[in-house]
This record gives structure tokens, C-alpha cells and sequence, in this order.
């Protein structure tokens, strides 16, 4: 149904409303990260700063992001987790990375691995047991890597989980085993957590393996983590194309594509907010230059693939693309055509991610649908407004303590791939080369930028705009379907998947349709509440 | 195969943990806070424990889960986390207006030695508390025990946060029910109600986290031991304390403060543990026990004489929380059958005391385990030397289970990708046909499933 007129709200006094209820303090700090969008200025917006204690969240912790987040999809690494148990217990299996081990591939992501950590251990500390449970873990599945991972006590009572993880490294001889400073009070978000999670990675396995790829156009995929099988989504368009696909990060990935994640000649970058770091550090290293590039939406796909055979400049390459799309498209057109017709003009609203509140508008303009407000969890001002007001972000205390790498030129394995003249006539073609954008540009004018949203600032948004969708996590969508607004899952996808690539489009868009066209939502209310039934009883009748 | 490193050889490990059969203490004082009516729970440590723990109780009742942190940054732990966890108190009564904060620790604040009693204090001294509202709160240090400890010190603690007594005893039996499903909380005021007996349960899920959809967002739904029933358990006759490892410990605390006397019961899971329960209750209120309940437990009883073929000797093997899993392998004992393999990740002599009490002879012939490398791990490399018939567990049972090709029965915590735990009890003589009714459908469609085309069979 297409809504005859749609009244919006003024955004401005949306957000007046919001800040009333806040104590003068927190309405100050609040202010600075809610913005009412203009396209065309450059608007600052308040992001990746601590969240006000007692305020209800969505963010999660430093581990999230790195166990949780980068590491957990790589199915051949044992990712031992020095902590008491629960740390362990909530990031096993719940993220739903979808994994292809073969018949017999190691995998070791539908284990979940701990310390367990005792009092005695936070008293006496715990390197000896933490050094004794590498070499059980060893001993019985033999794996290629073990990842140590610091929960918030370890950082407190100083067990040093990197110098217990070179000790064992070293005694066993065949296994690669390095630790992640990833205490959950670190930084203010999961981004921490991203960015220890690729500091490591960068420092202990990428490069480890310079065999060559056999492919004519190898690329690396970051910041793809093949949530319901996006991953596996995109690997079928590239294999199409003939692309080969050196390594991805991390979505159904292997200790031993990282280890020769560096042979590849470009580094595609989806998630920008998880994984920029390891693009920045490859490319400087290896001379690996990095686009940014989007799956998400069939054009953004078409987009992306067309971006890929720009850079490579092959004709033969770009026409196999546009086979490939054209093959595609008529589908996905056939689906678009008929979902829109039920879906165009309703409203959504997302607070998800670092990129996909970004992405997944792509999805919905594709079926008509207006995204009147948006927002980050965990990203930085330059997910939001553009790399380029990176030089201008104040690093503050908590970002200070997340490690920088310094990183140079390998003396001998570094080999600019493409000159800087190539590089600089393609962003002129619109590639997106080092760079990206940010989500607010390409977000219409008066919608309602929110970061680090609060439960109440959305419970607002829901009373206000009364969107016909609305996007967050799973500690959301009960929250917000109690209001009777059916809520989308955009970090796990609630039970669906894949929505990358043009066979996910489609997959989308049925789900947004049966999502906001379900019978249920119009028979909340009993029958015998509604007003027009008031007087219906008869009690004569009744009673004879 | 799922879990294809699984080796059926059994290496003894002392330092790591697989696959556990327990997560940590703060979830479980999260669980207990939300039985208290217009109550949030507040996490005092990193954002992570909040957001997982709330993450981990929506997936399994499908519901929302409220709770606010103190999200402690690595300034806070050098300083030490009173001014965030003021703050925090602060924001909540202003902007989320509960009638009560439920405060509970985490690793992380018990570390670096926070001491909640006295920021708590502070935050009153300094007007933070409006009048009428309340901050009650227990200490979860995440490496001790596990969840089930969690829950039975905010069961403490709401006890003494709450419980009051007017000095004039009255005949009102409080029930703890232990960290059971909404549907058992339910089921176990309906029982006290229909034999006429006068009850305060608590923590009360039920209308709490399985709420009704009606298109209106309560973030304080009806549900919940309310302030003034709490503030009245200091005069009851008696509490009853259903499971030692999460209810004992707020029944003492009545014990100590307002001398109520308590005894110690087992969860009402199956039919001996019931019937115990039913003549309890009855004893302790001085109250005749209803025909009807002759009845009730009649139906059971028929149940299990109809379908007593299919349980007959079958042997399972079972992984949860102590409290569920003593009146359980009574009940299936007392169905003939054979619980051979049981682990739980909490620790506690008394598990496996009141195992080996409740198994008899059979005792000598099963694997158990609790506490360290209890693990679901473990429990698997003995199901692969010794199958079962039957598991019974949490949702991480399914793996096992595709595996090794064993029916799967989802009882426990979390259930996270089936539903019905929140509406159909396991608890009394009608949960009991619950339980009959969910192993009998995971068998005899393992059964249909399997089973050569000539043997298939109509009628079962």
C-alpha cells in the first residue's frame, strides 16, 4: 500500500522531544550525536565517544569485536578464550558466520574454548593455566593456529598473554599461537576490538606465505564475514566473472588464505569500520591498493563487480562482468517490480553496525522505501561523514590506548601495484580508491542521523515517525515488535540470509515484504477492544 | 560432521575448558532481577556483559530483556567504577523511571575490588535515589561458580533489599521457585491457588519475559514480585526452597533475618519430586491436598503405564543445571529408564551427592561429572564410547545430537532456536506430561524416521 501522503515529522523538534527528558549534562553530550541531515554541508557528528553509563546501549565490548567480530569466522584457528566462562560461552555459534570445511576441512568454529578462569586464578594469576590449556588444546585437535583472547580480568591482574603465547609457539614448533589485548573495557565499543583484532592478524599471519595465486585477477574481500552465507553469495559473482578470490576477512576464511592474503593485487573493502585498518597497513607494506566497494543492493552489486573491472582495465574481464549482470538482472528486476508494489513509500529506520546502517539503504531504495532515520553503533565520524575528516578527529583517552602499527615499505616484497597516475584517473571515475564517502551524503535531506542510539531515543523515533520497519540487533527486536513494528535483524539476520549479491537482493526484498505485509500485525488488538463494536451485545438476545 | 575433532579416546585436561555445560554468574542475577515488578537490572562491569547477557535471555524467550551497565572504560578501572556506576544510577531513575535498580556485579568490577554496598550508600546520601525507589544489590564475580550461583545471590539479594516483616505471623507460604521457565512460575501459583493456599513467589518471571503481543511496549511489564508482597515474606509461616543451588541461599537469608524457617526441596519435575512437593506444600499450610490432584497426578501416572514400552531401559544421556537435573534423572528412573552420561558445569558436592541419593544402584554404572571440565566436550566423548537413546539438554545438544544421530529433547538454558518453554511447563503433574510427550515425540519420529520401510507402523 502506498501511503497517500506521508507527514513526517521536523526532525529538529523530534529531536528537542528526545533531549527534554535528559538531564542538562547528558542532553549536551546527546546533542552532538544526533544530526539533522543536509547532503550537501559538511556536518560534524559526535561518534565513537564513551557512552553515558545507565543510558541502555546496543553496544557491546572490545572482545565482541575482536572474538567476537574479525576472528570468529576462520574456521581452522582455535580461538581460546583466557577468562571466566561466560565471555566464551555468548560468542559461540551466535553470530551465525556460515563456514564450508568440505567433508573434511578442519573446523573448530562449533567448538567453543576457555580457561574457565577460578578465583584462585584472578589471586595467583592465570599464564600457567592459560600455557596448560594451549597445550591440551594442541594435544587433542592439533590445529594450525591457536588465538589467545584477554577478557577483562586478565588486563587487571597483568597476565601477559603475549608472552605466554610466544613461549608456547615456540615449545610447539608447528603451530601458530598469538594473543589479542582485547579486555572488554577497552575503547568504548566493538571497534576496539576490530582494530586489535587486525593489528594482530597483520602482525602474526598475513604475509607468512608467498605463494603466488593462480588466478589472472586476484583480489582480497575485506570486512566480509558471511553472515547467512553473504560470503558464499559473492564468492558465486566473482568465481562468474572470473575473479579469483585470494583471501577474505574473515567470512569462510583460513589461516591459510590470511597467510597469503598479501599476494593478492587489490583489496576490496566492505565493512569499512572493521577492517580499513588492514587495508591501510597492506597497502602500505605491500603496495595493495584498496577500493571501497558495497554488496549489498543489486545496483551496489553491479557497481561493485563494474569497480573491480575498471581497476583491472581488462575488456575481456569487463565484458564477462556485464554478461554476468545481465544475466542477473532481470530476476532481481522481475522480484524488485513485484515487491515494490507492496512496499513503496513505507518507511525504515536502521542502527546497526559500523556500514551496514549504510548499506542496507541501498536495499530499501531498490523497493521504494524511505530510510528517514539512521545511525551507527559502534563507527567514527568518518563512517559517517567521509574519510576525509579523519586528520581532523581529536584522538581522545580510550582511542589512545588502542595500538597504532607502524608500518613500512617491505624492503623486498613490496610492489605498487598500480601507479599513482592509474589510481588518481580512477577516482575520477568514481571508484571510491582509498577512500570512502561516508553514510550521510547519500542520505536525503531532514533525515535524522542518531550515533550510539539510546532505548529511548528509539522508543521516540517509533512514537514520532511510526516506521513501518526498523533495523538494529537481536537486544532490539523484541523491544520494537512490541510496539507492533516488525524489526529486522541487520548483524545476524534473525534466521535468513544471504542477502549480498543479487540472488540476496531478491532474498531481501521477500523479506521485507513478508515482514511488513504479515496478517498479524493488523489483528494485535481483540476484537471485542475495537471502538466500532462497542454497543454490539445484545442482552436480551442473550439471554433468550 | 558438526563436531568432527570430537576424538572418542578421553584425554584428561585440567585447563581447558570445550564446550561448556554453564555460562557465568551475572546472567543469572540479570534473570532473578527481572522476577521483581518494575525492576532493572544493572550490570556493573564493561558494556559487553550487559549487551551479551541480554542478547543471550531475548534469543531464548523471544521477548524483550531490559537491563542497564555501567560501561566501564579502562579509566574507570584504574579509578575504580563508583562514578560510573552513580551516574548510571542516576540516568536511570531519571530517564527509565524503574521502582527498583537491581545492581550485580561482573569480573571486571569484583577485580579491582568495587565495593557496591557503599556506592549504593553514596548514591543515596547524595539524593540520587528519588523517594519511594530502591537499589537492591549482590555481588557476581563471574569466576565463581556459574549462572545458577548468579541467580541465587540476587535471590539473596533481593531478599534483603525487599523482605520486611510487620513482626504479626501470618500463614502465607513463600516459594522460591529457582531459576525455572515463566510457564513453571506460573504453574506453580496456579497449584499453591487451587489448593487453596496463600503464596508469595519469588523472583516471578511470568508476564515479564512472556508477555503478550498487543502493540504497546511496557518496559515494565505487569509481572514481578511486587515490593509490597516482598514486603510481607518476613511474615510467613514457612518458605519453601525449590533446588538447593539457586533457592537455598534467599530462603537462609529469610531464615537469618526474620526467622522463617525453610526447607529445601527439589524442583517439581516429574512425579516423585511433585508428589513431594504436593505433600509439602500441604503439610506446611496445614491444608488437605484437593481431590483434583488425585486426578492430575492420575493423568501422569496413565501416561506413563500406556507408553511405559518406549521408555523402558532406554539409556540417555543428559548435560545442564543441578537443580533441574536431580528431579529429572528421578523421573526418568522412575520411568525405567537409564540415565547413563550426565555433566554439569556447575560446581557443588551436593550434585552429586543427591545424584547418586536419587540413582541408587544404578549410580555405579553411570558417567557423572560437575563442576571444572564438566564439559559438554566430555559428555560427547562418552556418548561416543557408550550411545544413548535419548539426549536431553540445552540447544548446543543439537550438534551432538545430528552427529550421532540420537534424538534430542530441549530442556534447560538457553533454548535458543525452538519456542514453548516460555508457555507449557515442565513442572507438576502436568509438566510431567510435558516431558513424557517430548521424548516420546523425539523417539518414535527418530523412529518413523529410521526405521526400515517393512517395520514402519501406523499405530504406535
Amino acid at each position: 500500500m502506498i501511503r497517500p501522503e506521508k507527514i513526517l515529522p521536523n526532525p529538529s523538534k523530534v529531536k528537542e522531544a528526545i533531549l527534554a527528558k535528559y538531564p542538562a549534562k547528558i542532553a549536551r553530550k546527546r546533542e552532538k550525536s544526533m544530526v539533522v541531515n543536509d547532503p550537501k554541508l559538511d556536518q560534524e557528528i559526535q561518534s565513537n565517544v564513551r557512552t553515558i553509563p545507565g543510558i541502555i546501549t546496543q553496544r557491546g565490548c572490545t572482545y565482541a569485536g575482536c572474538k567476537g567480530v574479525v576472528l570468529g569466522p576462520t574456521r581452522d584457528i582455535i580461538n581460546l578464550v583466557h577468562g571466566p566462562i561466560g565471555c566464551s560461552f555468548y560468542a559461540w555459534l551466535t553470530r551465525r558466520n556460515q563456514t564450508d570445511p568440505g567433508p573434511d576441512g578442519d573446523n573448530f568454529m562449533n567448538y567453543c574454548f576457555s580457561t574457565d578462569m577460578q578465583d584462585d586464578n584472578i589471586v595467583f594469576g592465570g599464564e600457567k593455566k592459560l600455557k596448560q590449556a594451549i597445550q591440551e588444546a594442541y594435544d587433542i585437535f592439533h590445529p594450525k593456529a591457536i588465538g589467545v583472547f584477554s577478557t577483562c580480568p586478565v588486563g587487571l591482574i597483568g597476565d601477559d598473554v603475549h608472552a605466554v603465547s610466544r613461549e608456547m609457539k615456540e615449545k610447539l614448533g608447528d603451530c601458530n599461537v598469538f594473543g589479542f589485548s582485547c579486555e572488554g573495557y577497552k575503547g568504548v565499543s566493538q571497534s576496539a576490538g576490530h582494530h586489535i583484532a587486525n593489528n594482530q592478524l597483520f602482525k602474526h599471519v598475513v604475509g607468512l606465505n608467498d605463494e603466488k595465486p593462480t588466478g589472472k585477477y586476484n583480489i582480497n574481500l575485506l570486512g566480509e564475514y558471511n553472515i547467512g552465507g553473504d560470503g558464499f553469495e559473492i564468492d558465486r559473482l566473482f568465481k562468474a566473472c572470473g575473479i579469483n578470490v585470494v583471501c577474505t576477512f574473515s567470512g569462510n576464511s583460513t589461516i591459510g588464505a590470511f597467510e597469503k592474503s598479501h599476494t593478492a593485487d587489490l583489496n576490496l573493502v566492505m565493512c569499512h569500520r572493521s577492517i580499513n585498518y588492514m587495508a591501510e597497513m597492506m597497502k602500505t607494506k605491500f603496495g595493495i591498493p584498496w577500493i571501497k566497494i558495497n554488496f549489498i543492493g543489486a545496483m551496489a552489486t553491479a557497481k561493485a563487480l563494474r569497480k573491480v573491472g575498471e581497476y583491472f582495465g581488462d575488456k575481456k574481464l569487463k565484458d564477462r562482468i556485464e554478461q554476468v549482470i545481465s544475466l542477473e538482472m532481470p530476476e532481481v528486476l522481475k522480484a524488485q517490480e513485484d515487491v515494490k508494489s507492496r512496499t513503496a513509500g513505507k518507511l525504515a529506520m536502521l542502527f546497526v553496525g559500523g556500514s551496514r546502517a549504510h548499506h542496507y539503504q541501498e536495499l530499501f531504495k531498490e523497493i521504494g522505501m524511505d530510510v528517514v532515520s539512521a545511525g551507527y553503533e559502534f563507527a567514527h565520524r568518518d563512517d559517517y561523514e567521509g574519510r576525509k575528516v579523519i586528520p581532523t578527529i581529536k584522538v581522545d583517552a580510550d582511542s589512545r590506548n588502542i595500538e597504532e602499527l607502524t608500518i613500512e615499505k617491505d624492503p623486498e616484497r613490496y610492489n605498487l601495484r598500480a601507479s599513482v597516475e592509474k589510481m588518481e584517473k580512477l577516482k575520477k571515475k568514481g571508484l571510491e580508491v582509498s577512500d570512502y564517502v561516508g553514510m550521510m551524503s547519500d542520505m536525503q535531506d531532514q533525515s535524522l542521523i542518531v550515533d550510539d542510539i539510546t532505548h529511548w531515543e528509539s522508543d521516540k523515533l517509533i512514537e514520532y515517525y511510526k516506521p513501518d520497519i526498523f533495523c538494529a540487533g537481536i537486544k532490539e527486536k523484541y523491544v520494537v515488535q512490541k510496539t507492533g513494528i516488525p524489526l529486522k535483524q541487520l548483524h545476524s539476520y534473525d534466521s535468513g540470509g544471504p542477502y549480498a549479491g543479487f540472488k540476496g537482493a531478491i532474498n531481501f526484498y521477500k523479506e521485507i515484504d513478508q515482514m511488513t505485509n504479515t496478517k498479524i500485525w493488523k489483528k494485535l488488538k481483540a476484537p471485542w477492544l475495537s471502538s466500532n463494536k462497542e454497543s454490539s451485545i445484545n442482552a436480551e438476545y442473550v439471554s433468550a | 560432521m558438526l563436531l568432527r575433532h570430537t576424538p572418542k579416546e578421553i584425554i584428561k585436561r585440567s585447563a581447558l575448558t570445550i564446550s561448556p555445560a554453564k555460562t557465568c554468574q551475572p546472567i543469572g542475577a540479570m534473570y532473578a532481577a527481572l522476577g521483581v515488578h518494575s525492576c532493572l537490572p544493572h550490570s556493573h562491569g564493561s558494556q559487553g556483559c550487559c549487551s551479551y547477557h541480554r542478547s543471550a535471555l531475548t534469543r531464548h524467550y523471544k521477548d524483550p530483556i531490559m537491563a542497564g551497565t555501567s560501561s566501564f572504560t579502562e579509566g574507570s578501572c584504574v579509578f575504580g567504577g563508583q562514578a560510573n556506576l552513580l551516574q548510571g544510577i542516576s540516568n536511570i531513575f531519571t530517564i527509565y523511571e524503574p521502582d527498583i535498580i537491581a545492581v550485580h556485579t561482573t569480573c571486571l568490577s569484583e577485580t579491582i575490588g568495587d565495593d557496591v554496598n557503599q556506592i549504593v550508600q553514596k548514591a543515596k546520601d547524595d539524593g540520587k535515589v528519588p523517594e519511594g525507589k530502591k537499589i537492591i544489590h549482590c555481588n557476581t564475580p563471574s569466576y565463581v561458580g556459574s549462572h545458577v550461583t548468579g541467580f541465587s545471590n540476587m535471590v539473596a539479594g533481593i531478599v534483603k533489599g525487599l523482605a520486611a516483616s510487620t513482626g504479626i505471623k501470618t500463614n502465607t507460604i513463600n516459594i522460591i521457585p529457582g531459576w525455572v521457565e515463566p510457564s513453571d512460575m506460573r504453574e506453580i501459583k496456579r497449584i499453591a491457588k487451587d489448593m487453596g493456599i496463600s503464596i508469595v513467589l519469588f523472583p516471578d518471571t511470568s508476564d515479564v519475559v512472556d508477555t503478550p503481543q498487543t502493540g504497546k511496549f511496557k518496559m515494565y511489564p505487569d509481572g514481578g514480585v511486587t515490593q509490597k508482597e516482598m514486603a510481607i515474606t518476613g511474615d510467613s509461616k514457612a518458605t519453601l526452597a525449590l533446588g538447593s543451588f539457586a533457592s537455598e541461599a534467599g530462603a537462609k537469608q529469610l531464615d537469618i533475618s526474620f526467622k522463617v524457617p525453610f526447607k529445601v526441596l527439589d524442583i517439581p519435575i516429574g512425579l516423585s519430586a511433585t508428589d513431594r512437593f504436593i505433600e509439602s506444600l500441604s503439610s506446611v499450610a496445614g491444608v488437605k491436598v484437593p481431590d483434583s490432584f488425585v486426578a492430575e497426578r492420575g493423568r501422569l501416572v496413565d501416561v506413563i503405564t500406556d507408553m511405559s514400552q518406549y521408555f523402558y531401559g532406554k539409556k540417555v544421556a543428559l548435560f545442564g543445571d543441578p537443580d533441574q537435573l536431580i528431579p529429572l534423572t528421578e523421573f526418568l528412573i522412575d520411568l525405567n529408564m537409564k540415565p547413563v552420561h550426565m555433566v554439569s558445569g556447575t560446581p557443588g558436592k551436593k550434585f552429586m551427592e543427591r545424584i547418586e541419593e536419587v540413582s541408587g544402584d544404578l549410580f555405579k554404572t553411570m558417567n557423572v561429572q560437575n563442576g571444572a571440565q564438566a564439559d559438554m566436550f566430555l559428555l560427547h566423548q562418552w556418548i561416543k564410547n557408550e550411545k544413548p537413546d535419548l539426549l536431553i539438554g540445552n540447544t548446543y545438544g543439537k550438534y551432538i545430537a545430528r552427529d550421532e544421530g540420537i534424538p534430542f529433547v530441549r530442556m534447560g538454558f538457553p533454548i535458543l532456536d525452538r519456542i514453548g518453554h516460555s508457555y507449557f511447563p515442565t513442572v507438576g503433574y502436568s509438566g510431567g506430561i510435558r516431558i513424557l510427550e517430548k521424548m516420546l515425540d523425539a523417539i518414535l519420529d527418530h523412529k518413523d524416521a529410521t526405521c526400515s520401510e517393512i517395520e514402519m507402523e501406523l499405530v504406535l
